[in-house]
Parts: C-alpha cells; structure tokens; sequence
C-alpha cells in the first residue's frame, strides 16, 4: 500500500506541475488574476504531494520492504538506520525524487514569502518553477519509477555500496541538491523578467537571496564532497577534477558570479542582461551536471545505472531548457534597458572583472570536463583529462581573481580609485609578504610557487579583515566609535567579509596538502617501525573485529612524536558479506593545522602488512575555509535588505508603484 | 572617459580574458592529455617508450607476483597480447585476478609497463567501459550488456568520488 500511495502522489504532484506550469503563466499574459493566483496553492499541493512520495519511499526504507524492487536492491536489513534513509537518496530513482522533492520546496517558498513581488512576477516565476517540475517529475515516472514492486520479494536486499554508508556522505546529496535546483529559483526569475521584458532594480533584489541561499548550501554540499572523499578514499586528495565533481564546480562558479553580477544589477542597475545571462547559466550547468551525473556517460560512484532511456531523456530535458532559455534570452534580453556607466576601475569593474575569470575557468572546466566525452561520442579517440589539464588552466586563472578579490569591496562605485584601495589594503600587502619570504626562509621542499600561494591567502584573510576594519575606522577612530559603526555595519559587509576570508583559509589548505604532502609506503611486519615527518609510527598489531554489516582487519598503530606517545591509530579493511566488497577505512590523527593520516594495505605472504602514511599540512583547513564561506553567504542573507519580512515590504512597494508597469 | 571609450576598454579586457582562457586551454590539451590503450593497440600502434598513457585489461591470472616489500609485478591482457605491468605501492581494495584493471604511467625501453597509479573496480560484475570495449573490438566479450546490478561503481586507488 505504501508504494502504491507514494506513486499515485507522484502522478498527482505532475498533474498539479502541470496546472502550475500553464495557468499562471496564461493569466499573466491574459491580464487575469483569477489564473495568476493559482500558483500558489498549485505550488503548495506540488510540495505535499511529492513531501507524500518521498515519505512513503523513506519509509519503505526504514522498515525494508523488499518487495519495492528499489529497497531490495540498495537496502539490507542489517544496515544502521542512518543508512537506511540514507539510502533513500544513494541510487538513482530515489536521488531524483529527492530533486524533485527540494525542487517543490523551492517553489512553496516563493508561494508562502513571495507575497511583496508583483503578481505577474510571481505567476511568471512560479510557471518557470512548475515547467521544470513537470520535466522532472515525468522523468522519474517514465523512466525512473522508484516504486516499481518485485514478486517474489527476496529475504534479504543487496545492501548498500559501502563507500556510501558513511555518516558526512548521507547528507552530502542533500545540500548539493538544494544548490543545483536552487538555481532554479534564479533561473525562473531571469525567465519571468525575459517574459516580462523588464529588469529593475526591485527584480535583482528578489534574485539575490535565491542565488545566495542556493550558492551557500551547494558550497556546503562540494566542501562535504570534497571532505568525504578525503578521508574514505584512502590516497590523502581532496580534489581530484573528476568529471563528477566537476560537475558540481561549473554551476558554483556560475553562481558565484551570479551571486557578485547581481550586486551591481541591484545597487547601480547596470549589468542587467548579463546577470539574467548568468542566471541562465548557473542553472544549465546544473542541469548539465545531473546529465554527466545521472546518465550513465561517467563511470563513477555517482552513476547509478546505465541505461539508455534515461542519458537521452535528461539530454532532452537539458535541450529543451537551456535551448529555450537561451532563445528567449537572444529574442529578449536586447529590449533590456542598459544601465549607469561605470568606469573600469570601479566597484562594477572589479565585480565584471571577477564575473569575466570565473565565467572563463568555469569554461575550461567544461571544456575539460565534456571534450572526452564528445570525442569518444563521435568516436574519436579514449582520451583521458586530468588533474594536469585543469591545474594548468585553472589556477592561472584563478591567481588574478584572488588578488583582486580584496580590491573590490574597497572600491567606491562608478569611479574608484585603486591607489586609495592599496594604501588600505598596505598592511595586508605587508603580512602576505612577510609570511612569503619567511617561509622562502625556513621551508626548503616544495614547488616555488608555494610560499607565493601561501602569500596570497594571507592577503585573502587580512584583506577581509582590512575592509571591516576600514569601514569601522579601526584605530582611526575612537574605540567607541568604531564600536557604534561596527554595530551599524550591514550583515551584507560581515557577509563579504566571512565569505572572502574563508576563501583565504580554503586556499592555505589547498596550497599546504598540494605543495608540502609527505607520503611513506612501506611494508611493515608486526612490531615493525616507520617514520614520516617527525612522527614515529608503529604497527603493534594486527586484528580482526567485527561491525554492525561488515567485518574488519584492523591495524593497530602506535603514534610518537620525539619519543612521547601522542595517540593510536586504527586503520582498517572492511568487508561487507552483504553487499560482497570491500573499503578501506583511513585513520586519521589531526592537529588542527595538519593530519596524519594512515591507510592498512594487504599482507604479504611473509607475514608484512602495507603501510600507507600521508602528513598534509594545513588540511583541515580545506574544509574550515569552505564552512566559513558558507557561514558568510548565511550572514549575508539574513541582511535586513533582502529579508523576506515587514520592512522590507514597504520599501519594495514604494519601488513598485514608482516604477512603470509595462 | 567617453562612454565609447569605456566600452572599449571592457571589450578589450573580456577579450583579452577570453584570448588567455583559449591559449591556456589548448597549451593543455597539447601536453596533459591521456590516450587509452590496450595491450594490442600498443602493439599495433607501436608506441614508443616515455609516453603517459593508460593501459587497460584484465589482470592475468596466475601472473601477479608481490615480493617482499609494496612492489607489484603482474600482467595486463586483452586475450591477444599482454603487457608485463610493474607498480610500487598499495593496490587498489578490488584488486583481483581475472578482474578488470586500469594502470596509467608509461611504457620502458624493454617493453614492461611502469605504472603509477591502478584502477580497478569495486564490483565483482564490474568491468572498466574502456576495458570491456577494448575486449568486445576484439571480440572476447563474454558479458551481456548492462549485466550486474545496478549498483555503484568505484574505482580503488584514484577513486571517482
């Protein structure tokens, strides 16, 4: 009964994306308020009903109802809860019905907060929203049924892939998710502006939060990834420019630049047709990344299955929206009116600037990312792109980015003056080169390049810290006034701040593991002795336990640094009779500002066990960099100016009836 | 600054970003990509010793010697000839013999293979795309198409996450 409940939901949330994606749309452009109107509670029903499928198949999970052919083959009795919900979202017709699921989130929150936009903005808006509802939900039920039953049901499920039993690995799907459909949102605002062929300042206004609540948690969901992949893996990296991830890269670099375009299409009215451009964009790429993802093309952990249906019916959805979108853009965007003028040295020039390099390095990753694919599609050669292609186009692009990055909140706008910007910014200057030449001093291994990277996340953190610091006249001033001008300071600015400063953070991290990694393999007997990077590691012993679904061999590894004891180490091998594989489980000792970091190989027949050991320097920094980031984003949103609430109401109202309606 | 100045010099700067985005992309298409071969391809093709490549087959079985240290020695095949693969370090979690496996690294002077990094799979039905296509050229395929279950893939060391 549940799984028959569950698809008769799905079936009646698609009727319901239906009405939503065709009667607001007819009445905004009929002029009828009645039709305009239905969009709401069509978005709330949508929002229930798929709410109802995703639970009956949660629940499905939680109590193992083999019989739905879905939870036989990705669930087993004896897995922890935790992974049973999980494993809701860890294959492919669940995963999409979570898409679906954050996708009809989206859309109520527009119905339920969007009260203040204009009732064809809204009808427009949430039409978009419900087109890309429709698509989605007729994938799933054509060609992805999660409720399909088996007869006879079996005893017992396959289980799940044990890379994926993993506690940080159960919530990465979700945030990464609400990310990529939250550039649906702005996707659907740029399209209703296209329709309605009007771009004010008003619009931008309610684009910046959906562009920021969905840059934020796709922010969290890669650093997760990124995370996940570090310390399950088992070989130390945190990035490894795999097309899977590089999927999730290309929509968070269009909507970062969405996320700065957007700031001047608000506050100077300029750039207007880029942003909704970039809206555009954002949102292709993501849908671009669930093609990659869910189509079978890559092999990886991400491709559920492969079957033909469903690469061509993604493939069309992607056509459909992007080729349309980009149509009504050409078609449109022209009657835009452009906006202020601005000169090139400039808070809007700093911004295009930054929107001009990471629009370019998102391209070469999609470059990277796509051109085997096209060439194996048309059958060319097997070709393989790897971390070297992408770390030599990317990072040069990069490089200029992030020493501009703390120029521009220090820029006036229409005309700034960058020398003005460098005196302020003369203390973060000095400590990035201080802390380069110290370290061109005292680390003798590494790439050259690295003191000079370590540099720039200096000036990154201090750069942040310059500008609050600036604002609040740090020192300049009396302690109590700069007291009272911090308190005053919009979140937005601490926002900037967070999120310029967790990058610096970030950078540091990637720049200690890439450049100063040390790496020991060896073949240890019992009791036997190795050392890496001042820490003298012993493998006293080696044992086998048992877990909840698996059974290990686990190392027993002494850790001491100069004689004294720090801690032990218990890597493993795991295997899991259920699902019949195996994973290697690291063990990882961290500091704070560096991980040590041990993997236990096979034994050989004279009785030695492989050793595998990592030092990586500053690595938990990686990870602290990107949830300051994200921390920034959220400070951002709760600005008082882009609060969906009472005051905000009144201003926007103002800007309304100032502005023309047509 | 005119407005017509103005605008020219943000289509010069977006150019020039363009123009440096183009360069670099090519620069590294020419130097860091990698071709993947089977054993017969580089003996048709007959590949010349120091260039990257990824070589992919099934482990032989019966050929995988590890002695004492993290050394490797085992052989790749695709039925029609085989390559003698030499690796340093820990094998991949689904090592195994008769399993499919990609090694990338490059080709010596005595025609052995010296890889640095090996892939294999984490699925016992699992056969790399590259390496069940290279077996069906050359009609050894035994598999059906879409065989196994639709489970999660992973590769060991060098894992797609």
């Amino acid at each position: 009964m549940i799984a028959e409940t569950g698809h008769f939901a799905l079936v009646l949330a698609l009727a319901v994306a239906l009405v939503q994606m065709i009667l607001p749309a007819y009445g905004a452009w009929k002029g009828d308020h009645a039709m305009m109107r239905v969009g709401t509670p069509a978005a709330l029903a949508q929002l229930a009903l798929v709410a109802i499928a995703f639970l009956a198949l949660t629940l499905a999970f939680v109590v193992s109802d083999f019989s739905v052919a879905l939870v036989a083959n990705n669930s087993a009795v004896d897995k922890p809860l935790i992974f049973k919900i999980s494993g809701v979202w860890g294959n492919h017709e669940g995963s999409m019905v979570l898409w679906v699921l954050i996708l009809a989130l989206y859309g109520a929150l527009v119905a339920l907060f969007g009260r203040n936009l204009p009732d064809r903005l809204k009808a427009n808006v949430l039409a978009v929203q419900g087109s890309v509802g429709v698509a989605f939900l007729l994938f799933i039920l054509a060609t992805s049924d999660p409720f399909l039953r088996l007869d006879p049901a079996p005893f017992e499920g396959a289980g799940l892939n044990p890379i994926l039993q993993d506690r940080a690995l159960a919530f990465h799907p979700p945030w990464l998710y609400a990310g990529y459909v939250g550039f649906s949102m702005t996707f659907s605002f740029a399209i209703a502006a296209l329709m309605e062929g009007r771009v004010d300042a008003a619009w931008a206004r309610w684009v910046r939060p959906w562009a920021l609540a969905a840059w934020l948690a796709l922010t969290i969901g890669i650093a997760m990834g990124s995370w996940w992949a570090y310390y399950t893996l088992g070989w130390g990296g945190f990035w490894f420019w795999d097309p899977v991830e590089n999927a999730s890269l290309m929509p968070w670099l269009a909507g970062t630049a969405l996320l700065h375009s957007a700031i001047v299409a608000e506050k100077r009215g300029a750039l207007k047709s880029w942003t909704i451009l970039l809206a555009i964009l954002a949102f292709s790429l993501s849908l671009v990344g669930t093609f990659l993802v869910r189509s079978g093309v890559l092999t990886s952990v991400h491709a559920f299955a492969v079957s033909p249906a469903r690469g061509v019916f993604v493939l069309a959805i992607l056509g459909v929206f992007v080729g349309g979108s980009l149509t009504l853009y050409a078609w449109r965007a022209p009657m835009l009116k452009t906006g202020g003028l601005f000169a090139p040295i400039s808070r809007e020039g700093a911004l295009l600037f930054n929107n001009l390099l990471l629009t370019a390095s998102a391209a070469a990753v999609f470059i990277g990312t796509l051109y085997p694919l096209l060439l194996d599609a048309v059958g060319g050669p097997k070709i393989t792109v790897g971390p070297p292609f992408f770390n030599t186009t990317f990072v040069p692009l990069w490089a200029p980015l992030l020493v501009m990055v703390p120029f521009g909140p220090m820029m006036s706008w229409k005309r700034g003056d960058i020398v003005a910007a460098g005196q302020r910014l003369i203390f973060a200057a000095g400590a990035a080169f201080v802390v380069c030449l110290v370290l061109y001093g005292v680390v003798s291994d590494g790439p050259w390049l690295a003191p000079i990277g370590m540099g720039v996340a200096v000036w990154l953190v201090i750069g942040a810290l310059s500008e609050i610091a600036w604002r609040v006249k740090l020192f300049t001033a009396p302690a109590g006034e700069s007291w009272r001008r911090a308190r005053g300071l919009p979140r937005a600015a601490w926002g900037t701040m967070l999120a310029h400063g967790g990058l610096g953070i970030a950078v540091a991290g990637i720049v200690g593991v890439t450049a100063w990694k040390s790496e020991r393999i060896v073949a240890l007997p019992e009791g036997g002795t190795t050392s890496i990077s001042g820490y003298e590691l012993t493998l006293e012993k080696v044992g086998t336990r048992g877990g909840p679904n698996y059974d290990a061999t686990t190392g027993v590894v002494r850790v001491e640094r100069g004689g004294e004891f720090v801690t032990f180490l218990l890597p493993e091998r795991r295997r899991y009779p259920t699902e019949r594989q195996e994973k290697t489980e690291p063990a990882i000792y961290t500091t704070g500002f560096s991980d040590l970091y041990v993997v236990l190989g096979e034994g050989n027949r004279a009785g030695e066990w492989a050793l595998r050991a990592y030092v990586n320097p500053l690595a938990p920094f990686i990870w602290l960099g990107g949830m300051v980031m994200a921390l920034g984003g959220l400070v951002s949103l709760t600005d008082r100016r882009l609060r969906v609430g009472a005051p905000q109401r009144a201003r926007t109202k103002g800007r309304s009836a100032a502005a023309p309606a047509e | 600054m005119t407005r017509k100045q103005r605008r020219a010099a943000f289509i010069v700067l977006g150019l020039a970003i363009l123009g440096i985005a183009v360069a670099l992309v090519l620069n590294a298409m020419r130097d860091s990509i990698v071709f993947f071969y089977s054993p017969s391809d580089i003996a048709e093709k007959a590949i010349g010793p120091g260039e990257r490549l990824r070589l992919g087959g099934l482990v032989q079985p019966g050929s995988v010697v590890k002695d004492g240290s993290t050394d490797v020695i085992f052989t790749i095949t695709d039925f029609g000839d085989s390559i003698r693969v030499h690796y340093s370090g820990i094998l991949p979690d689904l090592f195994r013999e008769g399993q499919g496996v990609v090694a990338e690294g490059e080709l010596r002077p005595d025609g052995s293979f010296r890889a640095d990094s090996v892939l294999a799979k984490h699925d016992e039905n699992y056969m790399p795309p590259e390496v069940a296509e290279a077996l069906k050229k050359r009609g050894d395929w035994q598999g059906e198409e879409g065989s196994g279950r639709p489970h999660a893939e992973k590769y060991g060391e060098g894992a797609y996450p």
